[in-house]
């Protein structure tokens, strides 16, 4: 029993190695690459050739000139891609209260005439340490900032993170949100159009 | 907590009750190897398997026969997943030249994979190469849930048959679980998943230039993103239906090339808890009496609502250190609010704190948001779904057949407070199937409370700590709960890493796998030679709302007596000193 019972152990894993680890991963990619090929290799963002980024990563935005992302904890700089991480505090730890100060600290010294309650995930760090958004509050928080740091208009400047925002998937599924590095983009192109003017 | 969100968990409760009846019988035919509509495509496949592997797909086998193959299939499973890791360097399909796993981080993540566990010492993005998330995870998130699947199969004929010896067999059960049911659901899953903008390539990771350059800790200017790629969407949709959880990156589900958008984490979530549920309609179909499934579950779907409210509740009231600095956490229209720490904006404090209930009810053990970042009461959820022993829901088979466990003892229990012999579906419980009940749920708190106590009398355990206080005890009673109920995710600030966590880790998901499946199926082959006793005026109704309220004391007040000491040192303390 023992013999027989390790050979078809031996056989059977053999079998289902090829099966589910490459028949079906192999398929998976090969369809995946057909029908949704910019999908399947990272929703990049790309200018003249060169690649800018993804569409579905954060990048870290310290310039009040932009928008910033939320924090990230990964190492060793924020929004390392190739090492996603959350930051582990807990609620209690006091490096979580650090952080939330210096942020605080930060976001006031860049806009001293903003007193309004900063919103809670601008001041926290993601659990992949690459969130690409921020919720709609954090970045109606900046606008006014970037506006005159840019010379934009104030409503300008928010109808781009209206164009920006994504709102619940299906009407219900999720948090309205910003993506920061695209809307961060719209604003140097509309900066560049008019300077070509 | 707000309608929305509320909304969110209504629509994901209802979805699953909905499907379990389709997908239940389906799986029932699966296993009473029926036809199926999937025959054409997967049929010769199936065939092809038992031709080349020997295996007589008519030949019934006994518990012990099919314990010895689930044994064997498990080992050379995991001797596969150890060596591939330590060759990877020698091997195709590792662009980044990713070099070769320590023996110790090697031997727990094959066994962390093997048992269905998906414990995670590693970042994948940073460790492990093509070749071995395909041929060492991906295969042992397929195979190490179907193994589960055929045990609670040959658990299930052991209560349906009467006066026989024999449970059916593992290899045909293991099979066909496999093909018909993880496969296919696997290859649709993904492709949404890709569809929404998870990857799915085998190509080399990719350079990106950063729109404003920004610097690394040691000060040095930093101008471009490496993003990391690889086959991901193949493993995730497995590793969520198959009640795995192991992340092909480190962040797991929060990390957005894993789950990029609501409806993914939607999906992902489902995923977790969609066979599970099933199961206890195929259950009760393979009994031949459907109520018996609808009542385990009702029990298991009463327990995870009340946690679910708890976790959402206490997420949403957000960290209460942080209303001095001046942060907004109410909830509102363009503010997800609540504790955000560790947490993505697109799924907000609703679906985290949903994700997190539901992973640790099940043994999935995959996270969209850091559990070591939730708020004290959040976080003692998570540890209590895991500390009821992996039976709400639960890993899928293993769930339900540990849940079949509490049942027996529940029916013993209400048997002596009336003075009449316990009896489960004509079975007559006796001395021999409590004492395989017993161990069953004895080994389990044993494990995870005897290696915590190790830890943190030890400077090999309490040195991995990261947070401070009431919460790094919390990390490590997580670690052992986790690994000794095979759910796999973490308080993760814990570095896991080390010698001693590796091992004995890897010690607590092969005792909590392995010496919980073998009594199992002995108690099969106990339940299986009985004669039938006809239903009487003394016979206990197992499908009544009675029995459901009764199974739910049972189950509560076993894990609570088990671990309320410890919670109490941990995250009651921490929710105090937050509350001060």
């Amino acid at each position: 029993m023992f013999l027989k019972s390790t050979r078809t152990a031996i056989i059977t894993i053999a079998l289902f190695t090829l099966i589910t680890g490459v028949i079906y991963p192999l398929i998976v990619t090969g369809v995946a690459q057909v029908v949704f090929p910019e999908k399947a290799n990272g929703s990049l963002l790309k200018k003249d050739g060169r690649v800018i980024g993804s569409e579905l990563i954060g990048q870290p935005f310290s310039d009040s000139k932009y928008f910033w992302s939320r924090l990230s904890a990964t190492s060793p700089f924020a929004y390392n891609a190739a090492s996603s991480t959350g930051s582990n505090y807990g609620p209690l730890n006091p490096a979580l209260l650090d952080g939330a100060k210096k942020r605080i600290q930060d976001l006031r010294a860049a806009d001293t005439s903003n007193m309004q309650p900063i919103p809670v995930d601008l001041v926290t760090a993601s659990g992949s340490g690459l969130d690409p958004h921020v919720s709609v509050a954090a970045a109606l928080y900046q606008v006014k900032r970037v506006a005159r740091i840019r010379n934009l208009a104030v409503e300008q400047v928010r109808s781009l993170v209206e164009e920006n925002t994504e709102g619940r998937q299906l009407g219900f599924l999720g948090e309205p949100r910003v993506n920061v590095l695209k809307l961060n983009l719209a604003l140097d192109n509309i900066q560049s159009t008019r300077e070509a003017k | 907590m707000t309608t929305n969100g509320m909304l969110q968990l209504f629509v994901y409760l209802a979805a699953l009750v909905v499907l379990a009846k389709p997908l239940g019988a389906f799986m029932a035919r699966v296993f009473q190897r029926e036809k199926t509509f999937l025959d054409p495509l997967f049929g010769p496949v199936e065939r092809l398997i038992y031709r080349f592997a020997k295996i007589n797909p008519d030949e019934e086998m006994d518990w012990k026969q099919n314990a010895v193959a689930f044994l064997l299939f498990n080992f050379v499973g995991l001797i596969v997943v150890y060596a591939l890791q330590r060759l990877q360097q020698f091997l195709p399909l590792n662009p980044q030249g990713l070099g070769a796993v320590s023996p110790d981080s090697s031997f727990n993540t094959a066994v962390s994979f093997a048992t269905n566990t998906n414990w995670q010492g590693y970042g994948g993005e940073t460790t492990m190469s093509y070749l071995t998330q395909m041929l060492g995870m991906t295969v042992q998130n397929f195979v190490s849930a179907a193994g589960g699947m055929a045990v609670l199969a040959l658990f299930i004929r052991g209560i349906a048959r009467h006066s026989g010896k024999t449970l059916g067999n593992f290899w045909v059960d293991m099979t066909r679980s496999t093909l018909y049911i993880l496969m296919p659901m696997a290859v649709v899953l993904a492709l949404v998943l890709v569809s929404q903008g998870s990857v799915q390539n085998l190509s080399p990771y990719v350079s990106a230039s950063l729109l404003q350059p920004t610097a690394d800790t040691s000060g040095a200017k930093v101008t471009e993103q490496v993003i990391a790629m690889g086959p991901a969407a193949s493993q995730i949709a497995i590793k969520q239906l198959g009640t795995n959880g192991g992340g092909f990156f480190n962040a797991n589900s929060a990390h957005p090339l894993e789950n990029p958008t609501p409806l993914t984490d939607f999906l992902e979530m489902f995923s977790i808890l969609m066979i599970a549920a099933a199961l206890c309609y195929t259950f009760g179909k393979m009994v031949g009496d459907t109520r018996q499934g609808w009542s385990l579950l009702a029990a298991m779907m009463i327990i995870l609502v009340v946690a679910l409210f708890v976790a959402y509740q206490a997420e949403s009231r957000g960290n209460p250190k942080f209303n001095a600095l001046g942060i907004d956490q109410f909830a509102s229209a363009v503010n997800p609010g609540g504790n955000m720490e560790g947490k993505e904006v697109r799924f907000g404090v609703a679906n985290s704190s949903l994700w997190a209930t539901v992973t640790t009810a099940a043994s999935n053990g995959s996270v969209n948001a850091m559990h070591d970042s939730f708020t004290p009461m959040g976080g003692l959820v998570t540890l209590v779904m895991m500390q009821l022993g992996e039976v709400v829901f639960g890993g899928v088979g293993s769930g339900l057949y540990g849940m079949l466990v509490f049942v027996i003892v529940a029916v013993f229990v209400a048997g002596l407070l009336v003075g009449r012999t316990p009896e489960y579906l004509g079975h007559k419980i006796e001395a021999y199937e409590m004492k395989m009940a017993s161990l069953l749920i004895l080994i389990m708190p044993l494990t995870v409370l005897l290696l915590t106590a190790l830890a943190v009398v030890s400077q090999a355990g309490t040195g991995s700590i990261s947070n401070p206080g009431p919460h790094g005890f919390s990390e490590i009673l997580y670690a052992f709960t986790s690994q000794g109920n095979n759910n796999g995710s973490a308080f993760a600030g814990l570095n896991a890493n080390t010698p001693f966590y590796n091992i004995t880790g890897g010690l607590a998901m092969l005792i909590s796998r392995y010496w919980l499946a073998v009594p199992t199926l002995a108690l099969a082959g106990s339940l299986v030679r009985k004669k039938l006793i006809p239903v009487s005026e003394g016979t206990l109704p197992t499908h009544t709302p009675l029995f459901v309220f009764w199974l739910i004391a049972v189950v509560l007040i076993v894990g609570a007596l088990n671990f309320f000491p410890a919670l109490a040192l941990g995250p009651i303390v921490e929710h105090l000193m937050m509350m001060q």
